[in-house]
């Protein structure tokens, strides 16, 4: 603090000249303690041989030998790298075909935002629900088609080992690529219209414009989509839950479930740590370069 | 963009370009169809009876209409050994989503406001510390939180889960109030401050008047994000304390008896009901969320 | 009462320090204008006053009392700001009341304090109105019109016309100015212009990089600026500075005449140049004349009448009993 050499603030002065800090103290604290703190009890496990209940004597990194050695994380790593990419691109080419079909002046244009946009409010348990009973090989999409006069159709990824990831991959297009259809239609309506209309008056041909001007304006907004939707997929726990529950067998385990496994069903805290950092290098080798160069941006 | 589209450039005939037209309708209507198939599917199965499940097909519209699988569902239907059906954990969700929305939103309000208008040395990286703690996998606070609330001895209840929902939420709602606050002159809390008002004065007589807008847009996304929670439900809360999302889980997933798929429809569109009513009445907050929440950092 | 004093007063942000150890005596009832170019820290020492901000070092003393560590709202003192600073949601009647509700006044008599800053301010007709309903100059009332209801020791403006446009500038000065007269209360007002500061000011307080070049009346700075900024920043259009062979001549580092003080002629005279761009206000004419060995063209004022061709042969001459002349450090040598 500054140098008062002269009088002292009163008690009732002092307090509130310190009112916004002592505000703001509380959550800061929380956040410190709920987060940082947390995180760092977690990385503090993940380096023992804690098994039902934590133990703090630190063993070094044989949780995470473990972790790599095991077959289930092993598919359970395999999966959301395949979920996570087929995901991320799909919705992106989904999202952005559908923005720039909607940007041509379409008159129910609130109407069709509305209905692309809804299954986002929705839980993802309730998507797992749904998608689940559309997929069923007995009485859903495979049953209906059949029940149309195509008597070989087959369509049983649900129960297939081999494929019952990408049903969770289609439930979760379903479910966000209507939001990053917003985000890049937001990203079109802004980009200047001048530009725009110098391009018309040079005779540019529309889809050059697209390609030339206002898609490469808007790789802020990619990058956003991309973060948001990475940030999804690896959070994602509740879908799999609902749709698959992991199954059949571990096929379509995500590390989320793997996690959660180790921690409620199995006891082995020590894995489920483990597991827990390794979600967290993940996310933050995406994250962090993007939140500093946000927050950098912003403070010059 | 909004009021131009841009011109289909010379050299097709007045015919190619209607048909374009046309064909752009019809995709949009594809996809419009390809949304409202799965909530089209879940309402028609939820108003067939079984054996009209069994035996019909998975689009066609019920032949008898019936309600039975929605009143077992809000009152009859099993989760586990308990057949309550899925009302007492909606109220769950609502007695744990009303108490955590206004808690974390009124919180968030005042931290935006010291963040965005008190600026003191320091307050830019509580920020960055506050908003980092919004990306983090949830995975990574799960084991410490459970010993946590077993400690404070809040473990599998409804404030334990108002708790945990409450301090999670604090990153986004105050990066909501933030930058709606940071676009606020300075010059008025100022002015304000030498007009005799304090702190808290200013903070209620001043900015809470101000920010009806973001207000809704937080209470909106606060509330989807709460009630939509599996992960934390499913984590800290025991028996009596579920929310729907958990409920709906298990009653899909429970094993015991004929699996009644019309049930299960019914209960997941109770599940949806509340945050889908948010959506249809104030969609264009629930947007604004949405894309403040991704795209400012 | 409201005399107003800064002793040592100091101000750091950081390692940076913004104003250096500063002294400063206002009376009671002067206008003062703080002046300078922009990042001068004219408006930090403002604020310093106000108790917007903490003093590094040093000591604020209004009416003799110490005042450092009062709060904002307790050193009598109302402040109008640039962007008006006006409460969006509260109509006209309610922002002007506000510091006096703050006060927990009377209701009588906050609406008759209200009722009469709003005739004196021609907004008896307003009063129900939002902000964002108003021109820019009335906002600009109503912004004077809560200072006012306080009845301050003392007013604080920090450059409240630059949001306005030319003409409405001129208009609110004049208010701004006969307001001080009516009420003869001191006021502190900051701006970066200084035809505001040389029309409005009983007292001038030049600004630079946080340190006091120059205090003293319009005309004392006018006529003797202590050193070559005061020289240069005070007067439009601008003093013309020579140094060098011209300057030793007159047994200085630097010389500065003023546009007004060069004679021009197209037979004789001490420089000989000519014409370049040539500026008709009407009453005035400026011509910009090119003089060999000198590094910048010389600004001179002409009648209005006055009309020179680009390029034509000139001759000027510098009036001896106003040059100014400066040593190396820029400071006035007499």
């Amino acid at each position: 603090m500054s140098n008062r050499s002269q009088t002292l603030r009163p008690l009732g002065s002092w307090l509130e000249h310190h009112l916004p800090k002592v505000v703001l103290a509380p959550s800061f604290i929380a956040v410190l303690v709920f987060v940082y703190g947390f995180i760092g009890w977690t990385a503090w496990v993940s380096l023992t041989r804690s098994k039902l209940l934590p133990k703090y004597e630190i063993h070094g990194t044989i949780q995470y030998e473990r972790l790599f050695a095991a077959p289930r994380w092993d598919v359970a790593m395999n999966n959301l790298f395949i979920f996570g990419g087929l995901f991320i691109v799909i919705s992106m080419i989904l999202g952005l075909i559908l923005a720039i079909l909607l940007d041509q002046n379409i008159r129910t244009e609130g109407a069709i935002r509305t209905i692309y946009l809804y299954p986002m409010a929705l839980s993802m348990i309730v998507t797992g629900t749904a998608w689940k009973w559309i997929l069923n090989p007995g009485l859903g999409i495979e049953a209906t088609v059949r029940g149309w006069g195509f008597e070989t159709f087959s369509f049983n990824w649900l129960v297939d080992p081999d494929m019952a990831i990408y049903t969770i991959v289609i439930a979760a297009i379903w479910q966000s690529s209507g939001f990053v259809m917003a985000l890049f239609l937001a990203g079109l309506r802004s980009v200047d219209t001048e530009i725009i209309r110098a391009a018309q008056v040079d005779g540019i041909p529309t889809w050059r414009v697209y390609t030339a001007i206002i898609i490469p304006s808007m790789a802020p907004i990619f990058l956003s989509a991309f973060i948001v939707l990475s940030h999804l997929a690896v959070k994602s726990f509740d879908l799999v839950i609902a749709l698959t529950g992991g199954g059949p067998g571990f096929a379509s385990d995500l590390p989320a479930t793997y996690m959660y496994a180790m921690a409620f069903s199995r006891g082995d805290i020590g894995q489920a740590a483990s597991s827990a950092m390794v979600m967290m290098g993940v996310v933050f080798t995406i994250v962090v370069p993007y939140l500093y160069s946000e927050l950098r941006a912003k403070n010059d | 963009m909004t009021d131009m589209s841009l011109p289909q450039t010379r050299g097709r005939s007045r015919a190619g370009r209607i048909a374009l037209r046309w064909l752009l309708y019809v995709i949009l209507g594809l996809f419009a169809l390809y949304y409202l198939m799965p909530l089209f599917v879940m309402v028609t199965t939820s108003l067939k009876s079984l054996e009209e499940i069994r035996t019909g097909d998975l689009m066609s519209l019920p032949r008898d209409v019936t309600f039975d699988a929605w009143a077992t569902a809000w009152s009859g239907a099993c989760t586990g050994i308990q057949c309550e059906g899925v009302r007492p954990f909606f109220w769950n969700s609502v007695l744990i989503a009303v108490p955590a929305v206004l808690l974390s939103t009124l919180i968030g309000a005042l931290n935006g406001y010291v963040v965005a208008q008190w600026r003191f040395r320091g307050a830019n990286l509580i920020f960055a510390a506050m908003l980092f703690g919004c990306f983090i996998p949830f995975q990574v606070v799960l084991l410490p939180m459970a010993r946590l609330l077993g400690l404070m001895g809040i473990a599998g209840t409804i404030p334990g889960l108002i708790f945990v929902h409450v301090i999670y939420g604090l990153g986004f709602t105050t990066l909501f109030f933030r930058n709606y606050y940071v676009t606020i002159p300075s010059e008025l809390t100022k002015a304000a401050k030498v007009d005799g008002a304090g702190f808290f004065r200013i903070f209620w007589s001043i900015f809470l008047p101000l920010s009806l807008p973001i207000i809704v847009v937080t209470i909106i996304w606060q509330f989807t994000q709460i009630w939509n929670d599996f992960l934390f439900g499913v984590s800290f809360s025991q028996a009596g304390t579920q929310p729907i999302t958990v409920a709906l889980n298990n009653i899909v997933n429970s094993t015991t008896g004929v699996k009644e798929y019309n049930v299960d429809m019914a209960t997941a569109i109770i599940a949806a009901l509340p945050t889908l009513l948010v959506y249809v009445v104030a969609g264009k907050y629930f947007i604004r969320g949405l894309t403040a929440g991704s795209v400012k950092g | 009462m409201g005399q107003i004093q800064l002793s040592k007063v100091t101000k750091k942000f950081g390692d940076l320090t913004v104003i250096p150890p500063l002294d400063l005596q206002i009376e009671d009832g002067e206008f003062v204008v703080f002046v300078g170019p922009s990042g001068c820290g004219k408006s930090t020492l403002l604020r310093l006053i106000a108790g917007l901000e903490d003093v590094s070092g040093g000591q604020v003393l209004i009416d003799g009392q110490d005042a450092t560590m009062v709060p904002p709202a307790r050193r009598g003192l109302a402040m109008v700001f640039q962007s008006y600073a006006l409460y969006p949601h509260m109509s006209v009647r309610k922002n002007i009341a506000f510091p006096l509700r703050m006060a927990k006044m009377d209701q009588a008599e906050q609406d008759r304090r209200v009722t009469q800053a709003a005739e004196v301010l021609n907004l008896t007709d307003y009063l129900e109105r939002r902000p964002g309903q108003l021109s820019g100059g009335q906002r600009q009332r109503v912004a004077i019109g809560r200072a006012i209801v306080r009845e301050p020791q003392a007013f604080l403006f920090d450059e409240p016309l630059s949001n306005l446009d030319a003409a409405l500038r001129v208009g609110m000065r004049l208010e701004i100015s006969e307001l001080h007269k009516r009420l003869a209360t001191t006021m502190i007002y900051v701006t970066h212009d200084q035809v505001e500061a040389m029309t409005m000011a009983d007292k001038i307080v030049v600004l630079q990089a946080g340190r006091i070049e120059q205090v003293g009346s319009p005309l004392e700075l006018y006529r003797t600026p202590r050193n070559t900024f005061v020289a240069g920043f005070i007067g439009s259009p601008k003093m013309n500075l020579l140094s060098g062979a011209q300057a030793e001549k007159h047994g200085a580092h630097t010389i500065g005449i003023r546009p007004e003080h060069l004679l021009i002629s197209t037979e004789s005279g001490e420089w000989e140049g000519t014409v370049g761009v040539s500026e008709h206000l009407g009453s005035d004419t400026f011509f910009h004349v090119n003089c060999p060995g000198f590094a910048d063209p010389l600004t001179v004022r002409a009648s209005g009448e006055m009309d020179l061709k680009y390029k034509s042969r000139v001759f000027l001459t510098p009036d001896p009993a106003h040059l100014h002349r400066f040593d190396a450090q820029g400071l006035r040598v007499e």
